[in-house]
C-alpha cells in the first residue's frame, strides 16, 4: 500500500510512516501550522486595536478641520504624512507606499529564489536571495526612520488644556491622540518588525547555505521554499497592517 | 552528465513561470496603487464606509493573491487548503464581535464616564 506512493515521491518529502499526508513534505506542512498559529497571534493584536479604537468617540467636524487632541482617535494619514529628506513637506502616507513597495518586491525576489530552487540553480538562489535580504533591510531601516519620527513628533507638538507641550509619543504620552493609539502603533508594527528581523536572519543562513552548495548537495531546495512562506507571510501581515492601521 | 541534461531540459520552462509571479506582482502594485487613489480622492466626510469596505475588499483580493500564488497555497491538495483556512474564517467573526463590543465600551464611557 505504502510502496505505491513511493514510486511517484522524491525520498526527502516521505514522512517516516512511508507515506505523504496532504502531498508535502514534512517540514512545509509544520510551516504551515506555525503560521497559522502566528496568524492567530496577529489577529488578536488587529482585533484588540479594532475594539480599542471603536470604544474611542472619533472627531466630530470635517476632515479638513481636523485638529490633533487625546480625546478622540486620530485619522492615521494626518499622522504619517513625514518623508525623509523631505522636511516640512506633507505627503501622507507616501512613506509608508514606498515601505509597502519593498515589501512586496522583496516577496517577488523570495519566490523568483523559490523558482529557482526547483530548477536547481544556485547561482539564481543566491542572486535573488541577496536582493530578498536587501529588500528586508530597506525595510527594517524604514522602519527604523518612521519610529524615529513617531517617537520625536511634529515642531508644533500638541498644546494640553493646562498650557503644557507635548512632542512625539510613548507608551504613556502621545502627541497625536490617545495614549492607545501610540502604544498599538509600538506593538503592531514592532511585533511585525521583529518578523522581519528574524526573517532576514533566516534568509541570511539560506543564502550561506546555498552559497556553500549545502543544497546542491542534498539534492533538493526545500528549504527555500520553508523559509520563503515565512518571509510571504511577513508580507501578508503588511498588507493588513496598511489597511488596518494606515489606511482605514 | 544526464544531470546537466536534466538541467537543461528543466530550463525551457523558465519563462512560463516566472509570467505568473510577474503577472502577481503587477496585480498587487496596482491594487495598491488603486488603494492611493481611493484614499485621496473618495471624500471621507460622506463615504467614510464605502471606503472602508472598498479597502477591506481590495485587501482580501491581495491577500488571496499572495497566498494562493506566492505562497503556492491555490496548488496544494483541498485537506491543506481548508487546514489553512478554515480557522481563519472564524477569526472573520471575532473581529466583528470584538468591534462591537468596542461602540459599546465607547458608549458606557461616553455616558457614564471613565
Amino acid at each position: 500500500m505504502a510502496s505505491a506512493n513511493n514510486s511517484t515521491t522524491a525520498e526527502h518529502l516521505m514522512w517516516k510512516g512511508g507515506i505523504q499526508p496532504m502531498k508535502v513534505g514534512y517540514g512545509k506542512l509544520m510551516m504551515w501550522i506555525f503560521l497559522l498559529s502566528d496568524t492567530f497571534t496577529f489577529s488578536a493584536l488587529l482585533v484588540s486595536y479594532g475594539l480599542v479604537r471603536f470604544s474611542f468617540p472619533t472627531f466630530d467636524g470635517l476632515r479638513k478641520n481636523f485638529e490633533f487632541s487625546n480625546a478622540w482617535w486620530p485619522i492615521p494619514e494626518r499622522v504619517f504624512e513625514a518623508v525623509p529628506f523631505l522636511h516640512g513637506i506633507k505627503a501622507p502616507l507616501v512613506f509608508v507606499g514606498i515601505m509597502t513597495f519593498i515589501l512586496i518586491m522583496s516577496s517577488v525576489t523570495m519566490v523568483l529564489a523559490v523558482e529557482a530552487g526547483h530548477r536547481r540553480d544556485k547561482a539564481d538562489v543566491e542572486k535573488y536571495m541577496l536582493w530578498t535580504i536587501l529588500g528586508g533591510i530597506a525595510f527594517l531601516s524604514s522602519q527604523a526612520w518612521e519610529w524615529g519620527h513617531f517617537i520625536h513628533g511634529s515642531a508644533d507638538g500638541l498644546t494640553l488644556a493646562n498650557g503644557t507641550k507635548l512632542f512625539g509619543a510613548n507608551l504613556v504620552h502621545n502627541e497625536y491622540g490617545p495614549p492607545a493609539f501610540a502604544d498599538f502603533f509600538f506593538f503592531i508594527t514592532g511585533f511585525h518588525g521583529t518578523h522581519v528581523l528574524s526573517g532576514v536572519v533566516l534568509n541570511v543562513l539560506i543564502f550561506y547555505n546555498a552559497a556553500n552548495g549545502v543544497y546542491e548537495k542534498r539534492g533538493h531546495y526545500e528549504m527555500v521554499e520553508k523559509v520563503g512562506l515565512y518571509w510571504h507571510f511577513v508580507d501578508l501581515v503588511w498588507v493588513f497592517v496598511f489597511t488596518f492601521f494606515y489606511l482605514v | 552528465m544526464a544531470q546537466h541534461t536534466e538541467h537543461h531540459g528543466h530550463e525551457e520552462k523558465l519563462p512560463a513561470q516566472t509570467k505568473e509571479i510577474w503577472r502577481t506582482f503587477w496585480i498587487l502594485l496596482i491594487i495598491t496603487s488603486f488603494e492611493f487613489v481611493i484614499a485621496f480622492t473618495i471624500d471621507a466626510d460622506h463615504y467614510k464606509w464605502t471606503k472602508i469596505g472598498i479597502f477591506v475588499i481590495l485587501t482580501i483580493v491581495k491577500a488571496y493573491y499572495i497566498v494562493g500564488i506566492f505562497m503556492h497555497l491555490k496548488h496544494e491538495v483541498k485537506s491543506l487548503i481548508w487546514t489553512i483556512i478554515l480557522p481563519c474564517v472564524f477569526v472573520v467573526w471575532l473581529v466583528v464581535a470584538l468591534i462591537i463590543e468596542g461602540g459599546y465600551i465607547g458608549f458606557e464611557r461616553f455616558f457614564f464616564g471613565k
